[in-house]
């Protein structure tokens, strides 16, 4: 989950990292309203989730309240990326003398935290790393505390750096980092991270990335943001059907039946689970099929379970067939996927040996299960034939229209 | 042989009170595993399956000699129960529990590596031996499990536990057994990579070819192209890549908490590039990969 | 005799007398299953019928009273019944 810039600086300056003077507004009357306190020439900034506001215009300068009343205004209405804004940040223009970067990732290879300085802030950390690879450097750090700043004086110390800046960077790489370790971040950047005219720092902006299986553990935090538990902010907004299918996995705790994602397609998915997913998933388009969504069912699910998945999978518009498939199951049961399946198919007004293209899905209690689909004239195969197979007959079975 | 585990590989589950534990337990059991005891706080003294439960790890480990534990309570709750276990001298720390906070992992990897301890997962089906043992619910009953895992020549790793039996079922129906097989977690962090068990392997007699199975995200398959590059390997590499079609959504999560496209390095178009510059054969299809194998074992025999 | 049997798309289930009148009997039956088919009323056996279909075959219901008191009939194989 990506925080809004405004928030991300809220959490700084919460542990004492610097930002601009200022706050967001959500209408021109607030955006000058906030001029006028800041006093002096401000930077008005879109809040929305996405890079690149500067160049579609999101980013305006003002001398006067009256004049960031009318950048507000433009920038209130301004679509980036197809996301409107959630508001306008207004702040104190900072006289800048350099820019540098401040980042802290995890790095999955060393399975550990890792601080990365830059003395050229202002682009793309990977850009910078690509072109001018001696003015980036990191550092590991520990998970555990207590903190050991030393490590983040030695990162900011090997590019150079040395006098009054050397303590001034070391400490706001320590509280950067910390941040990160204290709110379940998966990413905290601050980029560019501003020395002024006055050899001051300042946070002008900041990525500040946090997991969901944080968020249960920084409640508090979130509360104080104004985040509530509905606002997932993954990449795209989820659709009715995909908000629907998280309600069937919801309704009861056995096993996973859901995880939808809405495609733009013909063939329904009752797929599985986190690797069998992609792998049928691909096959499928490689045979050109095109698939209506993607889901995962597994952990042995239940009927009512299944039935609810396979029902709001028939419920969307222009859904031909589906099929069923995942890789041999260890601890799902055939005969009660195929129960559930079988079950949506029917209580949705259709013949499952007409409705259900293929169902492939071998392991424990396959004999059951096969039972149960022979009684209904399903189509099926067992585990001599491969997952890519089984998505080719269905995509076959779809075009031919039989 | 095989690796990380064998026939006399004596292992505990923690959490084995649970829903899924206990039948893991029980499979376990049917395979013919050392499963030597179970542990949930208060409810020391009960037994599952005739495996006795107690409400330490101490408990067991002062009595007799554990080699791994299997870590299967919730995931507010891995992190200390990791601790426990490295703590009582278990070397091998299997984490099935999936959803556990990235800090917390990082935290139980960083202290299971300070005491020589290593750590399987978290997010993942444990590892099998065919016909030696099973540490964890891979495979399912032990009947279903016997019927896909066949012994033999073939090591296995994949980021997919289900995946790593639907692989060891294609390889077994061509008549490629395998020596050990290693669901190695779904998560962004886990605490044995490719390539930090691929020395495992080679140094495994047995073992004369690896399969491995990856998705997008993440840099294990970078971290396993540069160090077969580097270093050479004698085991010839076959891998599988699934989540093709995520190359064109980045931001999107599918699947594992680990499988996201999040910058170029993250697809699975570059991710083939680097395993092909290395050596490692890339199959299109699981079913094309037991001949791939056998076409690799012929260059090697030749 | 609505109380003691009941039948959803794949699965039956038919408890007989006496052991469908008994109130322990049905504690038990309630107790044990792990999808919850059973309910215990005072006047016996009651069957939730939209747990019938979630019947995972475990058979644990046919050691509770004699052989045959209890009955799980498999609809989609020719109502063969579950053995114990």
């Amino acid at each position: 989950m990506r925080f809004y810039e405004y928030e991300a600086k809220a959490v700084l300056a919460k542990r004492g990292v610097p930002v601009a003077r200022g706050g967001v507004a959500h209408s021109p009357d607030e955006a000058e309203r906030i001029a006028r306190e800041v006093g002096g020439e401000v930077v008005l900034k879109s809040q929305v989730l996405t890079g690149g506001r500067m160049k579609a215009g999101g980013v305006q300068f003002a001398s006067t309240p009256e004049e960031a009343r009318a950048h507000a205004d433009a920038i209130l209405r301004l679509e980036i990326n197809g996301q409107s804004p959630r508001g306008v940040l207004v702040e104190a223009k900072s006289p800048v003398k350099k820019e540098f970067y401040a980042g802290v990732i995890y790095d999955a290879v060393a399975k550990l935290p890792v601080a990365i300085f830059s003395d050229m802030g202002g682009i793309d950390i990977e850009q910078v790393a690509e072109e001018h690879p001696e003015h980036v450097a990191r550092a590991h750090f520990s998970t555990f505390q207590p903190f050991q700043e030393f490590r983040m004086k030695e990162l900011v110390a090997s590019l150079g750096v040395s006098g009054n800046e050397l303590g001034a960077l070391t400490r706001v790489m320590s509280k950067l980092a910390q941040t990160f370790l204290a709110h379940g971040l998966t990413l905290a950047e601050i980029n560019p991270l501003a020395q002024l005219e006055d050899g001051s720092f300042i946070a002008l902006d900041s990525h500040l990335d946090m997991e969901d299986e944080a968020r249960d553990g920084q409640a508090a935090l979130l509360a104080e943001l104004g985040i509530g538990k509905e606002e997932t902010r993954q990449a795209r907004p989820p659709t009715p059907f995909e908000i629907r299918g998280a309600e069937v996995d919801a309704s009861d705790h056995r096993g996973v039946a859901g995880r939808v994602v809405e495609f733009d397609g013909n063939l329904g998915c009752v797929i599985g689970a986190g690797g069998g997913s992609l792998t049928i998933f691909d096959a499928l388009r490689k045979h050109g099929g095109r698939p209506a969504n993607y889901c995962e069912i597994g952990g042995n699910p239940s009927v009512k379970k299944a039935c609810g998945l396979t029902k709001l999978i028939l419920s969307k518009p222009g859904v031909e067939k589906i099929c069923v498939i995942m890789n041999v199951v260890s601890n799902t049961r055939v005969d009660i996927v195929a129960r559930g399946v079988i079950k949506g198919v029917v209580e949705s007004g259709y013949d499952p040996a007409e409705k259900i293209a293929i169902f492939r899905i071998p392991g424990s209690w396959e004999d059951e299960g096969f039972k149960i689909l022979e009684k209904y004239g399903v189509d099926y195969c067992d585990r001599t034939v491969p997952m890519s197979e089984a998505a080719r007959r269905a995509v076959e079975k779809v075009k031919a229209g039989a | 042989m095989s690796i990380l585990i064998d026939e006399d590989t004596t292992f505990i589950i923690q959490g084995i009170t649970g829903r899924e534990a206990v039948n893991m337990a029980r499979e376990c059991l049917d395979y013919g595993s050392k499963l030597v005891g179970g542990v949930t706080p208060g409810r020391g003294g009960r037994d599952v399956h005739g495996v006795p439960v107690f409400d330490t790890v101490k408990e067991i480990t002062s009595k007799q000699r554990v080699d791994a534990s299997v870590i299967s309570v919730p995931p507010a709750f891995v992190r200390d129960a990791a601790f426990e276990a490295v703590e009582n001298g278990i070397k091998l720390v299997v984490i099935v529990t999936e959803r556990i906070p990235r800090l917390e992992v990082a935290q139980l990897i960083e202290f299971a590596r300070r005491h020589g301890a290593r750590v399987i997962g978290p997010n993942c089906l444990g590892v099998l031996s065919p016909g030696k043992s099973r540490v964890g619910g891979m495979g399912g009953a032990a009947v279903a499990a016997r019927r896909a895992y066949q012994p033999g020549p073939i090591g296995i790793m994949s980021r997919s536990g289900g995946m790593t039996t639907e692989i060891a079922n294609a390889l077994t129906a061509a008549g490629l057994g395998q020596s050990t097989a290693v669901s190695i977690g779904g998560d962004a962090i886990v605490g044995s990579a490719y390539a930090e068990l691929l020395p495992l392997f080679e140094a495994d007699p047995d073992t004369k070819a690896i399969v491995v199975y990856s998705e997008p995200g993440g840099p294990m398959e970078a971290q396993l192209a540069k160090y077969v590059k580097e270093r050479g390997t004698r085991l010839p590499i076959v891998a599988f890549m699934a989540g093709r079609f995520m190359d064109e959504m980045p931001g999107m999560r599918f699947g594992h908490a680990g499988t996201i496209v999040e910058g170029k390095a993250d697809t699975t178009s570059e991710k083939i590039a680097r395993l092909l510059d290395a050596g490692i054969s890339v199959a299109e299809e699981i079913a094309d990969i037991p001949g791939i194998v056998k076409q690799r074992l012929g260059e090697v025999k030749g | 005799m609505a109380t003691h049997e009941g039948s959803g798309m794949f699965i039956r289930v038919e408890v007989g007398e006496p052991l469908a009148s008994d109130a322990e009997s049905a504690k038990r039956l309630a107790g044990i299953c792990p999808v919850d088919i059973f309910a215990a009323a005072p006047e016996g056996v009651g069957i939730v019928d939209e747990n019938l279909d979630e019947c995972i075959l475990c058979g644990l219901c046919l050691a509770v009273g004699p052989a045959g008191a209890v009955r799980i009939i498999k609809l989609y194989d020719n109502n063969a019944p579950l053995e114990a």
